[in-house]
């Protein structure tokens, strides 16, 4: 796996080398200027990513997509004071690729509380991001009250469900999925028995060739479920998904960045264009991290994906705010 | 009865009911039994409490984040608590109410009313 100094830069090539990754476990994660990698036996590290010479890779691929993720419009306390201003630089960020993206995947907490002028004030900031394509999942904090009914009717068309769902992009496979309904006292993110049926029947008829890609915004995979960072069912998700060649899985919820591949499947979250957030432990909660407001763009950031055809690979690219 | 004396009649039943509608009341010493849990750092403090039937319970959030109050048995369940934000559950029936915040559900409680 390449890497590059002074570069946020990650490359996942899943089938080019042919190397059988299956049961081998490997963490990712960048810090500064350099990179901090491996990692064994399961236990994760995360580093943040903050390197402010980080510079867009702009690889020519035949598909190009954004993640962002986080907004939490109508956060207004000392960890950032102005997220409108924080996603504005985000959508100049996505404006500046070098390649437009072909669409822009926000994986939840679109809103703080749930308020209509919070959904508003998102929307309308997005409308100056060079594509109008923009695939949304819930975050926990955009179903507050009304159990999601005020989300699938702003973003629910095509849905079923809370708002799970699935599309082609030139070959490759999506599946937006939702884990923040019906959370259960002590327990994490939940796809429920509804949505899993769904997922697997989704993927049914695809060739193992397919790349997919699976976003929602909790991780499907354990990070720290001390602060409830994985989702219970997960692995009966992802049991769907092991005989595919490719898989990539973006999700957001914590607010900085980090990598897991295991096996033919690749993990990955994305930083918010809000606030960061503590690494698993560093803290005694999971709550905003203050920073000093030099640092703030630093942690908060965009992903840029590439899919190159020939090679199945996905390439992520993570930029920060700076 | 003349308009004037109507409304001096109107009064006098406003003003002897007023007492008995004014938050002051409850400053009497015989008020029910307050008791007040912290949200904090993600967790309810304190995370395990004992009271007396008929005590209200007051749960306010000292968190950045929104958090909620919900009983694993529905019987009784906050709206969203921004910061600084309380909520108050008055105890009226004895037994064991486990609670937690359903957006952050790691936040577990546990009161017993005896």
């Amino acid at each position: 796996m390449p890497l590059k100094e002074n570069r946020n830069v990650i490359l996942h090539d899943h089938n080019h080398d042919g190397v059988d990754r299956r049961g081998f476990l490997k963490c990712m994660a960048w810090a500064g200027t350099g990179a901090l990698c491996v990692l064994q036996g399961g236990v994760l590290k995360s580093y943040a990513l903050h390197d402010p010479s980080g510079v867009h890779k702009a690889a020519k691929g035949d598909l190009s997509f954004v993640q962002i993720s986080d907004s939490r419009m109508g956060f207004n306390k000392a960890a950032n004071p102005d997220v409108i201003a924080t996603l504005k630089i985000a959508v100049e960020k996505i404006r500046a690729l070098p390649v437009p993206p072909e669409f822009i995947l926000h994986t939840g907490d679109i809103t703080h509380l749930s308020k209509p002028s919070e959904f508003d004030t998102v929307n309308q900031i997005l409308q100056s991001a060079p594509t109008k394509d923009v695939f949304f999942v819930p975050g926990e904090h955009d179903v507050l009250e009304d159990n999601g009914k005020q989300y699938l009717e702003l973003y629910g068309k095509n849905t079923k469900g809370a708002g799970w769902y699935s599309f082609d992009k030139k070959g490759v496979h999506f599946i937006g999925l939702v884990n923040v309904m019906n959370l259960k006292a002590g327990g994490m993110g939940s796809l429920g028995t509804e949505q899993l049926e769904w997922l697997e029947d989704d993927v049914r008829h695809l060739s193992k060739s397919t790349p997919v890609v699976v976003f929602a915004h909790m991780p499907l995979w354990n990070v720290y479920p001390e602060w409830g960072w994985g989702t219970e069912d997960s692995a009966q998700a992802l049991s769907y998904l092991k005989r595919f060649g490719s898989v990539t899985v973006l999700n957001g919820h914590i607010h900085q960045t980090m990598q897991k591949v295991e096996g033919n499947v690749t993990f990955h979250t994305a930083t918010s264009t809000a606030f960061p957030q503590p690494h698993p432990g560093a803290a005694p909660s999971p709550g905003p991290m203050k920073v000093p407001a030099e640092q703030l763009r630093g942690l908060l950031g965009v992903t840029d994906v590439n899919y190159v055809r020939k090679h199945h690979a996905l390439a992520l690219i993570d930029s920060t705010l700076d | 009865m003349k308009r004037r004396d109507w409304i001096l009649c109107v009064t006098a039943v406003i003003a002897l009911a007023l007492p008995a509608l004014t938050p002051f009341e409850k400053t009497v010493a015989a008020g029910p039994p307050t008791v007040d849990i912290k949200i904090d750092n993600f967790s309810f403090t304190p995370p395990m409490l004992t009271v007396k039937t008929g005590t209200q319970i007051t749960w306010t959030n000292g968190d950045d984040i929104p958090h909620n109050v919900v009983s694993d048995d529905q019987s009784f369940k906050s709206k969203v608590l921004d910061t600084d934000e309380k909520f108050t559950f008055t105890a009226s029936k004895p037994g064991t109410y486990s609670y937690f915040c359903s957006i952050h559900p790691k936040m577990t409680g546990k009161v017993m009313v005896e």
